[in-house]
């Protein structure tokens, strides 16, 4: 646990020091302050009382984009630096390993969500009689619970590849495909359907969270493919040895 | 210290090393040498859990490699040959995470002492983007002797270094080595002399002698290879060469001339000349050029080839015509 600790700590601190991170972080608050502000001046033109959606919304799609720029050096920029044959040789066990880069990645995004925060006390502000807080708390759980997966994906991805780029691209392209897994099931009905549904990232948080409700199955699919996720980078951080 | 068993790597189809064996004990500092791609880094990163091995057994201080490569690396300290450093943290920050990392009790403690150790107290604020490769190197070994293990590889520590910081390292190693056991890799055969209590040569993934610096030195420096140069016709020079006593065997037929090898403890060239120049032969040069490492590798490999079995040390000798100064 120390081990992770200390490798979660560290990554956390890079992110900080990294320009990378601040443009990233930069754009996302850029977008969606313009967003946000189209959507309040939207709603006091056409009278209607805006909710903390117009917040939640973009900030998921955002996130799409955004964690792959910040999960690809994980352990990507290891490889590069050489620095991967100092943590092989540390007393250091694999999953430690893995689990410290997802972690410090994590706490790096859920810092990046904690300031959108301003966001739903801004609009707490505008409207009476304030927001639906119910609304905030799940949809904002939802967004922590995929975060989550999302970068557990990133780690394991950047695990395979030593070039950041390769690394970028292969994650989004992953992010996007899990996303809109499930879009033919609305063509196709049976098991088969049923099984991309329940593949789907968007589909466990459109339908729940982002709507106000919290559901077990949906914890346990963002919490079940977090783990998977950590494990196949684990095995592929071993298979690296093998080679 | 180290016990190596029939070691064998392979990457794909590639045999990096092979049923490699030897020891290492308790406060040695034995120099690897061998030239590039021998097989040394492959070895190095087998001994300190980096990666397993395709066959054979490997143990530090008791422990096995594979089964027990936590414990091992707790024990071993290790410099790869590409000083792994986080170019975007200060050298204190960089020491304090691998101090972390050990679960070391007084870090900060433990961080400014191996500074001092190595010299780096003042640049301890500076940030590693910033070092020289000399000063790089240095905070490598900083790192791995922040949990005073019993066990240190370094990999090709001198490589890149100006003379002065060579100098420097080198002293810090025999230091070291008075305290704990040392195994380096190197390509570099004086710096092998100049450090090590022993000497292991690898070549093509295989050890092909094993002796003390300065009984390699001997057999090394015994024999001296000769230049000899003629004008015109060089025909025959070989046939006229070959019977002339204290000549070992011709190691180059040259246009011009040829390249021998003599026995040691005898000067050759005066006979040489006096036989060159009865034969009518027109004798422009003729000089004694030291063995280059390349050349006792080859002659080693050579030499490795036309036995089956057993240590190289004592054909080796053999073949060069050395009596008796076997140390099997």
């Amino acid at each position: 646990m120390r081990n992770i600790w200390t490798i979660a700590k560290r990554e956390y601190k890079t992110f900080f020091a990294s320009p990378a991170a601040y443009v990233v972080a930069g754009i996302l608050y850029l977008i969606l302050g313009v967003i946000f502000y189209i959507n309040v001046a939207a709603a006091m033109t056409q009278q209607y009382v805006p909710d903390v959606q117009v917040v939640i919304s973009p900030l998921v799609t955002l996130l799409i984009f955004a964690t792959p720029a910040i999960t690809m050096r994980l352990l990507a920029e290891e490889q590069r630096l050489g620095t991967m044959e100092l943590l092989l040789t540390a007393p250091v066990r694999d999953w430690e390993l893995v689990v410290g880069k997802w972690l410090g990645g994590f706490l790096f995004l859920l810092t990046v969500i904690a300031v959108t925060l301003l966001y739903p006390v801004v609009l707490n502000q505008l409207i009476d009689p304030g927001i639906d807080q119910g609304l905030m708390v799940s949809g904002y759980l939802g967004l922590i619970l995929l975060t989550g997966s999302l970068v557990a994906i990133g780690v394991a991805i950047s695990s395979l590849f030593s070039n950041q780029i390769a690394v970028f691209f292969a994650t989004m392209g992953a992010f996007l495909l899990l996303w809109i897994i499930g879009m033919p099931t609305q063509l196709m009905g049976g098991t088969s359907g049923e099984v991309l549904r329940y593949l789907d990232l968007s589909e466990h948080f459109y339908s729940t969270f982002y709507i106000g409700m919290i559901d077990l199955r949906d914890l346990v699919y963002y919490l079940s493919l977090t783990a998977l996720a950590l494990f196949f980078g684990t095995v592929s951080v071993e298979m690296r040895r093998w080679r | 210290m180290i016990q190596v068993e029939g070691l064998t790597k392979d990457y794909g189809a590639r045999r990096a090393i092979e049923d490699l064996s030897f020891q290492v004990g308790r406060g040695e500092i034995v120099g690897f040498l061998g030239p590039n791609g021998a097989g040394k880094t492959t070895t190095m990163r087998i001994l300190c859990g980096y990666m397993p091995p395709t066959a054979g057994k490997a143990s530090i201080a008791g422990f096995d490699v594979i089964e027990q490569s936590l414990e091992v690396r707790k024990r071993v300290g290790y410099v790869p040959e590409t000083v792994p450093l986080y170019p975007d943290m200060t050298v204190w920050e960089y020491l304090k995470f691998m101090a972390d990392l050990r679960h070391l009790p007084d870090a900060e403690d433990k961080v400014d002492d191996v500074l001092e150790l190595v010299h780096m107290e003042a640049r301890a604020e500076g940030y590693i983007s910033n070092l020289s490769k000399g000063m790089r190197q240095r905070v490598g070994l900083a790192q791995a002797l922040l949990h005073q293990p019993e066990v240190l590889i370094l990999d090709e520590p001198t490589i890149g270094l100006d003379p002065a910081q060579v100098f420097e390292v080198r002293n810090l190693i025999r230091e070291i080595g008075r305290e704990r056991t040392v195994m380096l890799s190197t390509h570099i055969l004086p710096e092998a002399q100049q450090v090590c209590n022993r000497v292991l040569i690898i070549n093509k993934g295989r050890i092909v002698a094993e002796d003390s610096p300065e009984q390699l030195q001997a057999r090394l420096s015994g024999g001296m290879r000769i230049a000899l140069r003629v004008a015109g016709e060089a025909s025959g020079l070989a046939e006229l060469i070959t019977p002339i006593k204290g000549v070992n065997h011709i190691l180059e037929v040259r246009q011009d001339g040829l390249d021998l090898l003599s026995d040691p403890g005898v000067d050759v060239r005066p006979e040489i000349a006096r036989a060159v120049v009865n034969a009518r032969y027109e004798l422009v040069e003729l000089k004694s050029i030291g063995l280059s490492l390349e050349e006792i590798f080859l002659q080693l490999t050579r030499e490795e080839s036309s036995i089956e079995t057993g240590l190289v040390t004592e054909s080796a000798l053999a073949d060069n015509g050395h009596e008796g100064e076997t140390n099997a």
